[in-house]
């Protein structure tokens, strides 16, 4: 066990999200009812996933500028378990909006084409799409050097996919996700109910730090295959 | 290890004594299920999920680090 008290934090933060995020209080809203505690759940996926891909872009300018092979597996894992994380809030969101979305009137099967012209999940699409590409496109190239600094180089340019696929595009079009044409609502203070922001901010913390920790297990078992296989 | 499990069931122990308000409201909430105590139940199965998922991910740290000092 190396550094072990950001780890502590993390079991922490997500045993308090599950116990609070289950047993507090929460605005009593029509339509979304108890659903609303998703907010724990499948954002703080979402959060996970941009900080752990952020995480990513940086080793991979790192690897640009050092050629350091280390730095190119660092940015590799973290893009890898931010994917894990983004499928993860996607398919969360999808079981939320088919209860809080769909025509109470119609099953949400029969209501699938209004929803699936939602913004965010295009955008949302989109944006994993595009990572999942980085994986194929690293896994195609057999030379190291030449992967390496391709996939960093892709890796800038997804990064920046992200921005109008997930964050400007479903803000400018109407959309039922919150956060449609006013703004930030997860860090909007007047938005987001302060009762709520006692779990949120913790839980966004947690999930982030798992996400690190699996990370850091992923990017030492491939350091000890790559000193193996120099050996 | 102790020192995780102290702090967790210290906890559990303080969130468990929050007491909910019930208000009246026209949001259809589980409110049968908070006054029956059931949500509890919920609770617990969750936090046990957790807690093996956790230990699983720490057994896993700890068998690299072992790889890592065999290695060196």
């Amino acid at each position: 066990m190396r550094k072990s008290w950001w780890k502590i934090l993390c079991v922490i933060l997500l045993l308090y999200t599950f116990i609070g995020g289950f047993l507090m209080d929460v605005p009593r809203l029509p339509a979304l009812s108890e659903t609303i505690r998703n907010l724990y759940f499948h954002v703080c996926m979402w959060f996970c996933m941009m900080i752990l891909f952020t995480a990513s872009v940086v080793y991979a300018i790192r690897y640009l500028r050092s050629n350091q092979l280390t730095d190119d597996i660092y940015s590799r894992h973290f893009a890898a378990v931010g994917i894990v994380f983004g499928v993860l809030g996607y398919a969360t969101g999808s079981i939320w909006m088919s209860y809080t979305w769909a025509d109470p009137n119609n099953s949400s099967f029969q209501s699938f084409g209004a929803v699936a012209r939602e913004p965010k999940l295009i955008g949302a699409a989109i944006a994993l799409l595009i990572y999942f590409a980085y994986m194929v496109l690293r896994d195609s190239i057999s030379d190291i050097d030449k992967r390496a600094r391709i996939s960093a180089v892709y890796n800038i340019f997804a990064f920046a996919l992200l921005f109008p696929t997930i964050w400007i595009i479903p803000r400018i079009l109407p959309s039922l996700h919150p956060g449609g044409e006013n703004g930030n609502p997860a860090l909007d203070t007047k938005d987001i109910d302060s009762r709520m922001r006692l779990v949120f901010y913790p839980a966004v913390i947690g999930w982030t730090l798992l996400g690190v920790w699996i990370t850091s297990l992923k990017i030492r078992l491939s350091l000890l295959k790559e000193k193996r296989m120099l050996q | 290890m102790r020192k995780i499990k102290y702090l967790s069931t210290l906890i559990i122990s303080l969130l468990l004594t929050v007491i909910n308000h019930a208000q009246n409201d026209k949001a259809e909430m589980a409110d049968t299920m908070r006054s029956n105590g059931r949500i509890y139940v919920v609770v617990a199965v969750v936090v046990l999920i957790l807690l093996g998922l956790f230990l699983y991910l720490l057994r896993l740290d700890k068998k690299i680090t072992r790889i890592e000092k065999n290695n060196s």
